[in-house]
């Protein structure tokens, strides 16, 4: 028999699971045989992003278990099992499906539920409590046939809530039992700017309305009856309206509970059984029960801290939070309604912005005790250190929330910060841990985030991350070299400003005036692409000609023997009998090899360099033009066949997907582009996947950006919802060139937002709000590039000097003897080494 | 010793870019750089790529030395000595090769 102890962990939710990854990172691991039970049927997966659930994330990618995280650790995980009593006398555990376990100490971590107020009528159909995936799938097909959604409570989670209704493109209201918003929270002022910045949202907002009871309705499914006589139509409800400890089996093991609900915890996180602890939403410490995860993380730690023999102590936890809402800023630190004796408070309202903050702080003007934020939260990264870190304040403290008046800094530099600066609370990661990562070799942010997990909770930290990480670096004197070669001390944003500003059409030009040397295939072809997107000349001009990538300069994809491919456009995947017939003959005449590719087009592969001025004069005989797809340019707009035939369609897709691929085309980029059109959220063009995705909805179309398939695949971001075609162009204007001035070479858009400071919101603020003032010039650039577009395969063949260059040998007619094909189901491939030695020695 | 042999008209040659040439059955690459006023002969196999590929790769200079970029799989090449910079173990042949009287000869 081992001499392990039984370790029972009741609920694999966030913070049990935190709990074993901490106790499989201790030296006291090998000392327990660990057995779990997770009452739902997915494993512990990220609550705190769940409304993402509804922006396509989907169960997997909130999953927080690693592949193969139970096996490697020899953890038992009974799923879909609920631990329903612990026999405290015998130490046995039993579940719901009837296994019994003998247990040496158990940990239970059994969360919350939403609470459901006790009105008539609560559990009529489509009324959800909004907690679990489960809960989101239900929301899901319940929006489908509803008009008017409602979330009963006007907290951070309803307000999420709300959000993902009106996501859904459901007409939302909230309904709050409080006099205000977020009551906990914001203070009357702070309230009032969030209230109207909701309903800016499209979300109505019912404040102090209890409601009495919940009947069939007249217009909608349902009808809320209010006490002051007021009633809501609405077709489903979400309750949203606090959260409710889950302590039945505490309960039903005669454990003790406190009287506002919850598992009595001590200092060290132990119930009232000195074998069991409580850790999480379902503990209650000093009769308070916290429904964040930093806390619940805190005592996790502090539990394995216990098991291995010390003498850990929890004492509360900090309660700050932020409102992940896009565009509504709202944070709220510590004690934001100075109910400390003896506190001061500074306000700073503006109306015209929209602007609430209040600080609180101590007596003698030295600590923060407390802050709101409403309209601008970007001090919430400084205050928060100040609060968490006890950090003396500045000799006037409300310069903290005025606005920066000039030569005045205020900001709390990273460098300020003490080794023992907690930066981020959901991990407890302190600034000392950043430093020996980095020290460790951890000197990029994604490297820093996979070592320390710090910014990978609720990600509140991350700007801070970010500062930290950048004063180390300077500290440490490592500059990050950003040139893009050793020919321009540049990058290539640097290089595009540079192009724009002073007008430089060649990159004769430039490398002479900011550069040395003869450049690079790096520079080159960076430059190429610049020039290309902003003056959009024809790429085979002189100056041009030695710039692009070697599938640019012959128009065409070189493949492993040195022949190409020709990939000519289909709009929208889009083709008629006759162009496909064309194609045919085409390619049966050059002996080529065809294939349909991922893009929905034609792929003819196996050209010659001399053949392709041939094959394309024929194509383009038969009507057809470049399809770009050599080039770091748009490639394909996917569409699916959308409302002209299919029973779902909501929206003519392959129109929409034509009309953009002929506006886009030839645009070039520091990457490829691809766009997809869906008819409905079916999604057969997979649009969600792409660079722009757009799918038709009944208000209109939803725009997706920023996804990827390739390597790293990256669901795309809604941006905008119920957009008309005009506007959508408009945005897709503005995106894409933004895009191209900003970003990195070879960056696709994917990697561009996971790079963006500020991301989503930053890029619906320049491209939509006009933060930057740039979007008239953004579209006006765009409007150039439609307006001088070219066939670059119509104007090469049209130029003979052009087609000079497509001569397998300049003294020669023979052709390449390497080049040699065999015959695979019915048409030609490359012959591989082998085969053709045996090939050319029969020639012989 | 091999001779001149003549191989095509200056004009033939692309500014900034390659061509080849067929010479007694060799592939030859032939670059022209016009701001230096140079012109490079190498040997079109590439040897990684295993295909006659590199007159159409992309040309510059790395550390000062001019240089060829494979278009199959980026590796440099050097055009004065035909040494590839990430691998000192492969090399493509060099050939010498000069102008005259606006005709492009190569030895071989
Ligand atoms: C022909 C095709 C495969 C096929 O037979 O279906 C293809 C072929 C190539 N792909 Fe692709 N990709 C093709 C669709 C795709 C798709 C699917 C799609 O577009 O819906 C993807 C994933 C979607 C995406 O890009 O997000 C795809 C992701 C890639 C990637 C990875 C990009 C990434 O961001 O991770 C590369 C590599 C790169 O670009 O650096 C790549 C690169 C290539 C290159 C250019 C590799 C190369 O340098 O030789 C191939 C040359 C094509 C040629 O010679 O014509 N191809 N490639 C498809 C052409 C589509 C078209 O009509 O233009
Ligand atoms: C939409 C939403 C947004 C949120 N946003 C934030 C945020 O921005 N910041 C923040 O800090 N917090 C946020 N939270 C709160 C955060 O998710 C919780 O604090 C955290 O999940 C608590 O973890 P837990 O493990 O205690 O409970 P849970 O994650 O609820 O896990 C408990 C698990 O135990 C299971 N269980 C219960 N009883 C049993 C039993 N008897 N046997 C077996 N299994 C059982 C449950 O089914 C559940 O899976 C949010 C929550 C929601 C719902
Ligand atoms: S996405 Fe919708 S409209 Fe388009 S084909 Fe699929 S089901 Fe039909
Ligand atoms: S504070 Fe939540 S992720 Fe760092």
């Amino acid at each position: 028999m081992s001499n392990k102890q039984t370790l029972v962990v009741i609920g694999n939710g966030m913070v049990g699971q935190n709990f074993l990854e901490n106790l499989m990172a201790s030296d006291i691991k090998g000392n327990f045989n660990v057995i779990t039970f997770c009452e739902e049927p997915l494993v512990a997966y990220d609550r705190v992003h769940l409304s993402e659930y509804f922006a396509g994330k989907s169960a997997d990618d909130l999953s927080l278990v690693e592949d193969g995280f139970f096996e490697t650790n020899d953890i038992t995980i009974h799923m879909s099992d609920k631990a329903v009593v612990i026999d405290r006398d015998n130490k046995t555990v039993t579940s719901e499906k009837g296994i019994v376990i003998n247990y040496d100490k158990v940990v239970l971590a059994t969360g919350s539920t939403a609470f459901i107020p006790p009105i008539p009528g609560n559990d009529r159909d489509q009324c959800i409590p909004y907690r679990t995936i489960a809960d989101l799938d239900d929301m899901m097909i319940a929006a489908k046939d509803s008009k008017v959604g409602t979330v009963v409570g006007g907290g951070l989670l309803g307000l999420e809530a709300a959000k993902a209704l009106r996501d859904l493109n459901l007409e939302t209201h909230v309904v709050q039992f409080a006099p205000r918003l977020m009551e906990a929270q914001l203070d009357d002022g702070g309230a009032a700017l969030l209230q109207q910045k909701i309903e800016d949202l499209g979300v109505g907002v019912l404040t102090s309305k209890n409601t009495t009871k919940i009947v069939d309705g007249d217009t909608c499914k349902h009808k809320m009856i209010f006490a002051d006589g007021g009633e809501l139509e609405t077709d489903m409800i979400l309750y949203s309206a606090g959260i409710r400890p889950r302590y039945e089996i505490a309960e039903a093991s005669g454990l003790e509970i406190a009287e506002r609900g919850g598992v009595v915890i001590n200092n060290q996180c132990l119930t009232s059984d000195e074998d069991i602890y409580a850790i999480g939403e379902c503990a209650s410490w000093n009769n308070q029960v916290f429904g964040l995860v930093a806390p619940g993380y805190a005592m996790a730690r502090a539990v394995v801290d216990h098991l291995a023999g010390n003498q850990p102590s929890f004492t509360g936890a900090d309660m700050s939070t932020k409102l992940k809402l896009n565009g509504v800023d709202v944070a709220s630190i510590g004690d934001p309604h100075a109910t400390t004796p003896g506190s001061l408070v500074y306000t700073y309202q503006n109306g015209v912005d929209g602007v609430y903050k209040r600080i609180v702080v101590s007596q003698d003007n030295k600590l923060l005790l407390g802050a709101v934020l409403v309209g601008d939260a970007s001090g919430y990264p400084t205050l928060h250190q100040y609060y968490s870190n006890g950090i003396e304040l500045p000799e006037h403290p409300d310069s903290l929330i005025l606005p920066a008046r000039s030569d005045e800094s205020v900001g709390l530099g990273p460098d300020a910060l003490p080794a023992s600066a907690q930066i981020c609370s959901c991990y407890d990661v302190t600034k000392g841990d950043i430093c020996s990562s980095m020290e460790a070799g951890c000197t990029t942010l994604g490297a820093l985030k996979d070592d320390t997990k710090a910014a990978t909770g609720c990600g509140g930290c991350a700007a801070l991350l970010k500062s930290v990480l950048d004063c180390e670096l300077e500290k440490a004197g490592i500059e990050v070299n950003t040139d893009i070669c050793e020919h321009f001390p540049y990058t290539r944003q640097d290089l595009y400003n540079l192009v724009m500003v002073e007008e430089i059409k060649t990159f004769g030009e430039l490398i002479e005036k900011h550069g040395t040397g003869r450049g690079c295939e790096i520079c080159k072809q960076a430059i190429g692409s610049i020039l290309a997107s902003y003056w959009n000349e024809y790429v085979l001009e002189n100056d041009h000609l030695g710039l692009q990538d070697t599938n640019d300069t012959f128009l065409a994809n070189m493949q492993k023997d040195g022949t190409y491919s020709v990939v000519p456009r289909m709009t929208g995947g889009e083709v008629s009998p006759e162009g496909l017939i064309a194609i045919g003959q085409i390619a049966k005449k050059y002996g080529l090899y065809t294939k349909v590719t991922g893009g929905q087009r034609v792929d003819l592969f196996g050209a010659r360099v001399d053949q392709l001025p041939l094959i394309w004069q024929e194509l383009i005989d038969a009507g057809f033009e470049s399809g770009h797809a050599y080039g770091k340019s748009l490639r394909t707009v996917k569409s699916c066949v959308g409302s002209t035939w299919c029973r779902y369609g909501v929206d003519d897709s392959v129109g929409l997907a034509v009309e953009l691929e002929n506006r886009y085309k030839g645009l070039r980029a520091p990457h490829k582009i691809k766009f997809a059109v869906s008819g409905c959220t079916r999604e057969c063009a997979e649009a969600q996947s792409k660079d722009i995705g757009i799918i038709a909805v009944e208000g209109g179309w939803n725009l997706y950006v920023c996804g990827n398939g390739g390597m790293k695949p990256r669901h795309g971001d809604l941006i905008a919802t119920n957009l008309d075609k005009e506007t959508l162009i408009k945005y897709i204007d503005r995106i894409l060139i933004f895009y191209v001035r900003t970003a990195d070479r070879l960056q696709r858009t994917s990697v561009w937002m996971e790079n963006m400071e500020g991301g989503l919101d930053y890029l619906r603020s320049v491209v939509m709000d006009d933060k930057l003032g740039v979007c008239e010039q953004l579209e006006e650039q765009m409007q150039h590039v439609v307006n001088t577009y070219q066939c670059e395969w119509k104007t090469t063949i049209a130029d003979e000097t052009k087609l000079k260059r497509f001569r397998t040998f300049v003294n020669s007619d023979k052709q390449d003897a390497n080049v040699v094909f065999v015959e695979e189901r019915g048409q030609i491939r490359p012959a591989n080494t082998e085969e053709r030695e045996l090939l050319q020695a029969e020639n012989v | 010793m091999s001779d001149w042999i003549d191989v095509c008209s200056f004009d033939d040659l692309q500014p900034n870019s390659g061509v080849c040439a067929l010479v007694e059955d060799t592939q030859v690459a032939i670059f022209y750089m016009p701001e230096q006023n140079e012109v490079f002969a190498i040997n079109n196999y590439d040897p990684f790529g295993d295909a006659y590929v590199l007159s159409r790769g992309l040309i510059g200079d790395i550390n000062g030395e001019a240089m060829v970029a494979s278009p199959l799989y980026k590796q440099h090449f050097n055009l004065k000595t035909g040494d590839c910079l990430e691998d000192e173990t492969v090399k493509v042949d060099t050939y010498e090769i000069r102008i005259n009287e606006q005709r492009v000869e190569v030895k071989i």
